[in-house]
């Protein structure tokens, strides 16, 4: 009897040895091993799955030099002696204690099989949307809830009502997958883990809204992603769930992958669609909304590969099901990933309210070293810095906006205390001059100088009046730059000032250690007038 | 001969492309993916085909990070410089990797092996510190499986 391995397929997994894992394993006799995605226990890849009677078992971190002592311990009959043995997949307690919709066939399927795809509720959603009217399309998606997962949370069906009534026969379907955001990684995983799932979802997306083409602009730095996303989509066309008539409905939809060129700022929906364009990224100011004129100045949906993956499960299980998870006015479901300095890093999806605690310890099971955490970064670069005191806050947009935070994409980024604050502020606008596109000065310049002015007071060079200067130049920032880049680029440096305000006033450190940077440091840097500066920045 | 080589590759870019929407960035990644970057003198050439000034042309391929104008080593190392990797000694693997090779960002080694590049978030936030190794990415990289990795990469083992 042939037995069932699966051996992710996941490029987390294939970085620490998936791929030597899966190609010992199936020199294996009476094996056939299944690439699937990731469940996204990283912390326990790669992980090794056998079916069994009693449903999958795992095993992990499978490495290559464990493979014999696991066989010899019976790994194909699933036995669970050996010390790598976790049980049943499915009551792994990470796992067990996660409410997975959008990311329900992670892990589970094998990426690309269309039949295995289907066989858990996919193409269910669409076969229900080419029932319905355009309108019902679009109230279905308003009454579910749904808020842009990119990090904006801006109401998805309002979005799409605006696209549906624009005038026009040319519309587009967006799908921002530049998943730029240090600490996040759910895009990735779902493209990896189920690429149908997004392309279901962008072609109800085109059947609401009236659109017949559709991009997906990926990161250049997810190559397998690319690679999952065009074996689907090619899948897709040869069963007519893309194309011409779609399924006999009279709805055309073309879907092409598109890729970006390492730019954190194509993040940004404007400056995405200037690149589609084959444009420099430089981010359009608004209005016009890229709803009314987006891309070539038609009528676009721009939307995150989660919103555009949840749609296919919101039209399968319908909105009032989605919509019962959640609290307040972030309904659903949020992809929570935790990264950093947490002994079990992974992906926890799980209804909004969870608190960040809950998340850091219960989840992510405290510090992997030896010293306890200090700081979380929640939402990416541009997220703030949350001390423990404020650790206990429930998981929701509107909470962390209450405390000046941003839920973000959801990436939760922990750091135990050999943290320097003073340098992790210093590279936000390290990153901020690497990535700005240029447009607005105080982003431009700003975040140069910023930089520039951290180094002054880390080396105790007239701190008190630099720190007032950095305050004054975070406000403008925030003030007067077009898109978040500049916008936020204050939140992660004006929370490491707030919190941990000590770092800013220890010993100084020689300039060569200082963040390690490729920037010219403090001392061969022009002297500015910081009086003038001053002055500019509370006149904008 | 060179010459022509690289001409033709810049032609056959253009030519599978040229009548994509929006069909710049698409042709640009072909040119790279073929030659390993975009020649300067072959700006001129695809501004005509676009019909765009070379000035539109040199500002889009000098934006991206991808895209370079010269060539580089045979090898590329990127070394994620990001919070999360930060956050599990990512400034240790990068002070370590510029001191084994004795170069800094953006440098190729006088043996043209291997060109160093800073990259911002491979997504692979859980498995960190992580490095690129040309199209392989490397997770949970310590100071001494970077260095018998690069060790690998010298003897021609990558």
């Amino acid at each position: 009897m042939t037995i069932t391995v699966y051996v992710p397929q996941d490029s987390s997994a294939i970085s620490v040895g998936a791929d030597q894992v899966a190609a010992k394993l199936a020199k294996l006799d009476d094996v056939e091993i299944v690439r699937n995605g990731s469940r996204g226990l990283f912390w326990l890849e790669p992980m090794v799955e056998v079916e069994t009677d009693l449903g999958r078992v795992a095993y992990g971190p499978v490495g290559v030099g464990d493979i014999d002592s696991l066989v010899e311990q019976d790994l194909l009959k699933g036995e669970q002696e050996h010390p790598l043995s976790l049980g049943l997949t499915e009551e792994i307690p990470f796992l067990k204690k996660q409410q997975r919709l959008t990311f329900k066939r992670a892990g589970i399927i094998d990426p690309t099989d269309l039949v295995s795809y289907q066989t858990h509720g996919g193409y269910v959603g669409l076969k229900r949307a080419i029932t319905m009217t355009s309108q019902e399309c679009v109230d279905e998606v308003k009454e579910s809830g749904l808020r842009g997962r990119g990090g904006a949370a801006f109401p998805t069906g309002i979005k799409w009502q605006t696209v549906h009534d624009a005038p026009g026969k040319k519309k587009y379907i967006v799908c921002n997958a530049d998943e730029g955001d240090s600490g996040t990684y759910a895009d990735r995983l779902q493209m990896e883990a189920d690429p149908f799932g997004l392309i279901e979802g962008m072609t109800i997306a085109a059947i609401a809204v009236g659109a017949d083409k559709g991009y997906i602009y990926l990161r250049e730095e997810y190559p397998h992603a690319h690679l999952r996303l065009n074996e689907a989509i090619e899948k897709a066309l040869a069963a007519n769930l893309l194309g011409d008539n779609i399924l006999g409905s009279g709805h055309n939809f073309d879907l092409e992958v598109r890729l970006g060129a390492k730019s954190y700022i194509c993040g940004e929906e404007t400056a995405l669609l200037e690149s589609l364009e084959g444009k420099r990224g430089v981010v359009r100011a608004k209005p016009p909304l890229p709803a009314l004129e987006g891309l070539f100045g038609k009528p676009t949906v721009v939307n995150n590969v989660l919103s555009l993956s949840t749609i296919s499960i919101i039209f399968e299980a319908g909105a009032k099901a989605y919509a019962d998870f959640g609290m307040g006015r972030s309904r659903g479901t949020m992809p929570f990933q935790l990264a950093g300095n947490l002994n079990q890093c992974g992906l926890v999806e799980l209804a909004f309210g969870v608190s960040l605690n809950e998340l850091l310890n219960d989840f992510g099971g405290g510090s992997a070293s030896d010293k306890p955490l200090r700081a979380v970064q929640c939402g990416g670069p541009l997220g703030t810095y949350l001390p423990e005191s404020q650790w206990g806050i429930e998981m929701d947009y509107e909470t962390l906006a209450g405390t000046g935070g941003v839920l973000g994409h959801g990436g939760i980024v922990a750091f135990d205390s050999s943290v320097d604050m003073s340098a992790q502020a210093r590279f936000s606008m390290e990153f901020c001059a690497e990535e700005s596109c240029g447009k607005c000065t105080p982003c431009r310049i700003g975040a140069t100088r910023g930089a520039e002015t951290i180094d002054k007071i880390r080396a105790n060079r007239d701190r008190h009046a630099n720190i007032a200067l950095l305050e004054s130049l975070c406000k403008t920032m925030e003030g007067g730059s077009l898109c978040a880049m500049g916008g936020m680029t204050p939140f992660p440096v004006k929370s490491a000032l707030e919190h941990f305000s000590e770092d800013f006033y220890k010993e100084p450190v020689s300039s060569s250690n200082a963040g390690q940077t490729t920037y010219q440091s403090s001392g061969s840097t022009t002297e500015i007038s910081i009086d003038s500066i001053k002055k500019a920045g509370t006149s904008s | 001969m060179i010459a022509n080589t690289k001409q033709q590759a810049v032609l056959n870019a253009i030519e599978e492309n040229k009548n994509l929407e929006g069909p710049l960035l698409p042709i640009l990644h072909r040119i790279q993916n073929d030659l390993g970057h975009i020649p300067s003198e072959h700006v001129g050439d695809i501004a005509n085909a676009l019909n765009l000034s070379r000035a539109e042309v040199h500002g889009v391929i000098t934006f991206y990070h991808s895209f370079k104008s010269e060539a580089h080593g045979k090898h590329i190392i990127e070394v994620c410089r990001a919070e999360s990797c930060q956050a599990k000694g990512g400034r240790a693997i990068e002070a370590a990797v510029k001191a084994k090779l004795g170069i800094d960002y953006e440098q190729t080694t006088s043996d043209g092996a291997i060109t160093l590049e800073p990259v911002y978030c491979l997504g692979n936030c859980a498995c960190s510190p992580a490095i690129k190794i040309d199209t392989q990415i490397y997770g949970r990289v310590t100071e001494e499986s970077l260095s018998d990795l690069i060790d690998s990469i010298k003897a021609g083992q990558h």
